[in-house]
């Protein structure tokens, strides 16, 4: 026969748990010990209130542009609960509340978006990459840190964000490539926020669903409601069980919502309409996940003021934190500081120079 | 004669073009009902349509390769790489291909594009925003290099870049996009790409600059004169390729002393080149030797240092007096 029906996998599952009314289908509904669903709960809240408060102090001037999260603590969370310390984050910009559960201190956000380099600060013993702003670039990384830790013969994995306007990127699709090629640990998790600043979805793509882009590098891609945190953990429990078993990479597609602007230099109002996100605001991924917490007796309205209260004081200390530390901080001949593992005789001679001019200025007034 | 900010300058070269012209498309990410995120394409989609203002997939690669096989057409995109910190994901279309599409079809595809694109520091921005990467593009065969330094000369360099058969990459310093107007005539008025320009005259040092970096030195070149008499010349280069060499050899040849000023690193800066030039055409009336004030080699730091990263007023007076000092 000259022409003939070649069997390819053509479907990605979709996958909702929890719904937006806060009912759980009791079949799906994972195994997730009571303690850990607190944790991830208040994770949510803290990166909701952080993320109020930074937008906050950014419109007071006290800190500068940054991306705010609110809407996709559940793509999040879910995913980056299933890492061991060992395994390797791998974020982009907007990953704020999944930094923090990987143990990123929340006064370096303030710093670094108050425009000081110290706001990257990565413990010894944490695998985190730091925050990566080329779109899409940092997919690659994790493919070469999982080739890495499966040269060394470890069970570890990487994972990495990235959003819908990244799966335009070559980078991306290279990223997949080589993933599928090589058989890699790899998970990628794309938060699908329907955005890329004033871009829609329907003018990046003209498939479906962005999971199975997965499907042409010759791996598994699956859509999870990203606003269900029950969804979002399960799909990717079983994405890093295939993962560390050798069975190779997965993409998962958490399909959410950008809620606020793309930065705080956006202004959204001139791309979209507020019906639009009003429509997402009823699908709010931390108010159902406390319709099922109290269902389940976890949590009660005391209970949630008190998550509440402790969360602000959390982020009350790291302010404080922050603009104690930013008095401290801010040599400008520290911008010298990690050029290189050892400064070059030519940069010793221009940090001089830099310091003989501050030397003067100081004189001076 | 309307005064516009740069933005709003480009804006109307942008508009003005279209309307001559149906082949300039504009693309880019955003630059549609966004406007672009400085605002430089706004309202062309609205006037224009998506299929001369076209909002594309997230995709530099894409965006100057597909401008490519647009210019190659015959076709005038200009397009929009949103910030020149993501250019590099561009940058083998442009060295493969743009840069040479004229030498490899030995003379019979040319690539009339623009690539414009927001370089440098001074407006407090995220990592990857500030960079003053200039030297890579200037270094390139076959590419043109365009960087303006007003509203004014803004317009009518983009309009000639519009128009100019060989591939245009535009530089503009977001730190002057809407920090001053100017008069800007309706009329149209273009400028000669590959021409620099005396901003100031004076007999006593010859400073060189171009872009953002014209503006600290216009003021350091008032605050010489004011405080110490002396009178600087002040060049604004406005394309660093093809370097117009005579009018800066010349005002040295004029006043013995020459310095050149811009953010971009150092080492194999657009500085170095000039250097050379003026070592080549006028050693010999050199007085003193020439300095250069510009960015460190290092990264620019984020935003709380990035002030004593950029060259200064006071940083080009303390060497503009050094030199003259050397000179008693
Ligand atoms: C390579 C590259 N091009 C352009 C930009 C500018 N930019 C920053 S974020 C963004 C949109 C990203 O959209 P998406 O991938 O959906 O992530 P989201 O912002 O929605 O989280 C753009 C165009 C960039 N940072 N990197
Ligand atoms: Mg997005």
């Amino acid at each position: 026969m000259p022409r003939s029906k070649i069997d390819i996998p053509c479907h990605v599952d979709y996958l909702s748990i929890l719904d937006e009314t806060g009912t759980v289908d009791k079949e799906l509904e994972p195994d997730i010990s009571d303690d850990f669903l607190l944790d991830i709960y208040k994770a949510m809240v803290l990166g909701r209130r952080f993320d109020e408060r930074m937008l906050n102090l950014q419109r007071q001037g006290r800190i500068g542009t940054f991306p705010p999260i609110t809407g996709q603590e559940a793509a999040q969370l879910g995913t980056v609960a299933h890492l061991r310390q060992s395994d390797w984050f791998v974020p982009s910009f907007r990953e704020m509340v999944a930094e923090i559960w990987r143990g990123r201190a929340m006064e370096t956000f303030l710093l670094y978006y108050s425009g000081y380099n110290e706001g990257v600060d990565i413990a010894e013993d944490q695998n985190n990459l730091p925050l990566s702003v080329p779109v899409g670039s940092q997919t690659l990384h994790a493919v070469g840190l999982a080739w890495a830790v499966r040269y060394r013969k470890k069970d570890d994995v990487a994972m990495t964000w990235f959003g819908d306007g990244a799966t335009s990127e070559g980078d991306f699709h290279e990223a997949m490539n080589f993933a599928g090629v090589f058989r890699l640990p790899v998970i990628f998790v794309c938060q699908n926020n329907q955005w890329a600043i004033s871009v829609p979805l329907s003018k990046q793509t003209r498939s479906k669903t962005l999971a199975q882009k997965a499907l042409a590098y010759g791996f598994p891609g699956i859509q999870v409601d990203g606003n269900d945190v029950l969804a979002v953990y399960t799909a990717a429990k079983e994405a890093v069980e295939r993962a560390r078993a050798g069975d190779g990479p997965t993409m998962i597609e958490c399909v959410t919502y950008r809620m606020m602007m793309h930065t705080t230099a956006d202004d959204p109002k001139r791309y979209r309409s507020d019906e639009e996100v009003e429509g997402w605001r009823k699908k709010d991924p931390i108010t159902r996940f406390e319709k099922y917490l109290i269902d389940k007796n976890l949590l009660e309205p005391k209970k949630i003021e008190s998550v509440d209260q402790e969360v602000k004081e959390q982020i009350q200390q790291a302010v404080d934190k922050a603009e104690k530390l930013m008095k401290e901080l801010g040599d400008p001949l520290d911008m010298f500081n990690h050029a290189y593992a050892q400064l070059p005789p030519h940069l010793e001679v221009q940090k001089a120079y830099l310091a003989k001019e501050l030397a003067e200025t100081m004189e001076k007034e | 004669m309307p005064k516009l900010t740069m933005v709003q300058a480009l804006n109307m070269a942008l508009k003005q073009e279209m309307e001559k012209d149906d082949a300039v498309i504009v693309l880019g990410e955003d630059v549609g009902l966004d406007g672009g995120v400085f605002r430089v394409t706004d309202q062309l989609y609205q006037q224009f349509g998506e299929n001369r203002v076209v909002d594309t997939p997230l995709a530099e690669t894409a965006i100057v390769g597909m401008s490519i096989g647009m210019a190659i057409y015959g076709l005038k995109p200009v397009c929009e790489i949103q910030f020149s910190g993501f250019s590099y994901q561009n940058f083998h279309q442009i060295e493969n291909h743009a840069s040479r599409m004229r030498w490899r079809s030995q003379g019979r595809f040319g690539v009339p594009m623009v690539l414009r694109t927001p370089y440098g520091g001074g407006v407090r921005a995220l990592e990857h925003h500030s960079e003053s990467r200039e030297a890579f593009w200037s270094h390139m065969p076959g590419l043109k290099m365009v960087i303006p330094s007003g509203p004014r000369n803004a317009r009518a360099l983009l309009v000639s870049a519009i128009r100019d058969p060989d591939p245009v990459i535009f530089y503009e310093a977001k730190a002057l996009y809407r920090a001053f107007r100017e008069e800007v005539p309706e009329e149209e008025e273009t400028m000669p790409i590959g021409k620099s320009q005396i901003a100031r005259e004076g007999n006593d040092l010859t400073m060189i600059s171009y872009g953002a970096m014209t503006r600290p030195t216009m003021e350091a070149a008032s605050e010489l004169a004011e405080k110490d008499g002396v009178e600087a010349e002040v060049v604004d280069l406005l394309t660093l390729s093809p370097l117009d060499d005579d009018l800066f050899t010349e005002s040295v040849k004029k006043t013995g002393k020459a310095m050149i000023i811009h953010e971009a690193p150092m080492s194999y800066g657009p500085g170095a080149e000039i250097l050379a030039r003026l070592v080549e055409k006028s050693f010999y009336y050199l007085e003193v030797p020439v300095e250069r004030v510009t960015g460190f080699d290092i990264i620019i730091p984020l935003f709380n240092r990035e002030n004593h990263y950029i060259p200064s007023v006071k940083r080009i007076l303390r060497t503009a007096r050094k030199m003259m000092d050397g000179m008693k």
